[in-house]
């Protein structure tokens, strides 16, 4: 088999699970909802006051992303797993990691895509200012991705377990925090008038490291779980 | 090379292992009580600080505590790899094995920097730099542990796990400095300035027999967790009814 037909498979896959997930509208929506609700509710625990709600605004739309994010990962390989399909990508000519990268970016699209969106919209809600919206929306762009790519590796650590969900969110949220350091950092500068560069510079670094090293860990996670 | 080779598959054996630490153990005690001994000795005979009173005694349980948690974590990511690349079962143990230990002592290190915070900084917890990434490596061990005690066949779990500690490694200067620069209370690391220590040598000294001590009980007591772990993975081998048969006798 030659290598161009090896990496075939992959814009396939993507459009396989994009097409999947637009059959199920609903379920893909959750973490959207999810983002929402848990938005809403900080200002019922904090109060209404706008100064307040304003200065803590970043923190919570990115607590709120990363929690929606966790949440969505769960689906990442279970019904490839539950049928069968994960194994035939363990055995096809195409590799392993090149498969999950292409999983995590279809995934990515469906929950996390939506998230960067709707992150500064829900953040203006809460009273932060537009030219610093603009800053979320970038942190936002670059760190959803790699909570997707860092959280893959758990999801394929746990596939296989019966309850796998809680111990997903155990093993992957210390792996979050300097995602949310910098991604919640470059907020927090950009509306103290700092300049935000550095930040999103460190986050852009990130997502070049996970990029490459997060789908062999997850590959060689998947490997074990079917084993 | 070939003798090297040889030694060193042998040692590696489960059986010819659990007949070697057997013979260590008490040596890695014993050594580490006398240690322990001079360490604590020297600890409450050093000179008070002019600033912090007595109460700076507790650095001599915190400082090596923390070294061990990181040191510890560090071993069970070497051993893990070496367990998932050349499948050495007992490297795959040593990972298991290590993980609460170095839970261990994170959560000593943790308790007695809150303990030392209190009449230091007046509270006993504050969200500075190290105290959050050390939390946050606590995290990781649990994480581990857990990952460890939810999956039923139990070389699965040790290599499984091993990739976890191996994605932890790799993150764990990510998280340390992240939150470096998140925020800094804490003071200055002491023993970082090599050439000239910041601390008067005879506070120096007993704190540096302190972390020796904690080196030289590790191997011990991780040697007592493998070989209980190596009897009950190994229970339906021939060795271990001879060594049992043996005993039972």
């Amino acid at each position: 088999m030659s290598p161009q037909s090896a990496f075939a498979p992959l814009p396939a896959i993507i459009r396989r699970d994009l097409l999947l997930a637009m059959r199920r509208r609903g379920e893909s929506l959750t973490p959207l909802l999810f983002l929402l609700m848990v938005v809403s509710l900080f200002p019922l625990g904090l109060g209404p006051d706008p100064v307040k709600l304003g200065a803590s605004a970043a923190a919570i739309v990115w607590v709120a992303a990363l929690l929606s994010v966790l949440l969505s990962l769960e689906r990442l390989f279970r019904s490839d797993f539950d049928d069968g399909s994960l194994e035939q990508f363990a055995l096809s000519p195409c590799p392993l990691p090149a498969l999950v990268l292409s999983k995590v970016v279809a995934h990515w699209l469906v929950s996390g895509l939506p998230v960067v969106l709707a992150g500064p919209i829900l953040a203006m809600m809460l009273n932060l200012p537009g030219h610093v919206a603009w800053t979320l929306l970038h942190s936002l762009a670059l760190g959803t991705p790699i909570l997707s790519l860092v959280g893959s590796i758990g999801v394929g650590l746990t596939v296989g377990l019966r309850r796998g969900g809680i111990l997903v969110s155990l093993l992957v949220l210390p792996l979050y925090v300097p995602i949310l350091i910098f991604g919640a950092g470059a907020v927090q500068a950009a509306s103290g008038g700092l300049p935000s560069d550095a930040h999103l510079l460190l986050l852009g670094a990130q997502l070049a490291l996970a990029l490459v090293l997060a789908p062999i860990a997850t590959a060689a996670a998947l490997r074990i779980s079917m084993s | 090379m070939n003798r090297i080779v040889q030694f060193f598959h042998k040692t590696v054996s489960p059986e010819y292992f659990y007949w070697l630490s057997g013979k260590l153990i008490p040596w890695f005690i014993g050594i580490f009580v006398v240690v322990l001994a001079f360490g604590v000795w020297g600890a409450f005979t050093a000179p008070t600080d002019y600033q912090q009173g007595e109460s700076y005694r507790i650095i001599f349980v915190h400082v090596p505590a923390a070294y061990m948690s990181m040191l510890i974590y560090v071993c069970m990511a070497v051993a893990g790899f070496i367990g998932l690349v050349w499948h050495i079962k007992l490297a795959e143990i040593t990972a298991v094995a290590s993980a609460p230990i170095g839970a261990a002592f994170t959560a000593l290190a943790l308790a007695t920097g809150s303990l030392w915070g209190k009449p230091m900084w007046g509270t006993y917890w504050v969200w500075d730099a190290r105290l959050t990434s050390e939390l946050i490596l606590l995290f990781l061990y649990i994480g581990v542990i857990a990952l460890y005690n939810a999956i039923d066949d139990h070389r699965k779990a040790a290599r499984a796990v091993a990739i976890l500690a191996l994605v932890g490694v790799v993150n764990i200067p990510i998280i340390h400095f992240s939150v470096e620069w998140w925020s800094t209370l804490h003071q200055p690391a002491t023993l970082s300035k090599l050439d000239q220590p910041s601390m008067h040598p005879d506070m120096l000294r007993p704190l540096l027999i302190m972390i020796v001590a904690c080196t030289i009980y590790f191997p011990g007591i991780l040697f007592m967790r493998i070989r209980a772990m190596l009897l009950r993975q190994e229970r339906r081998s021939r060795w271990v009814a001879r060594l049992l048969g043996e005993e039972g006798t």
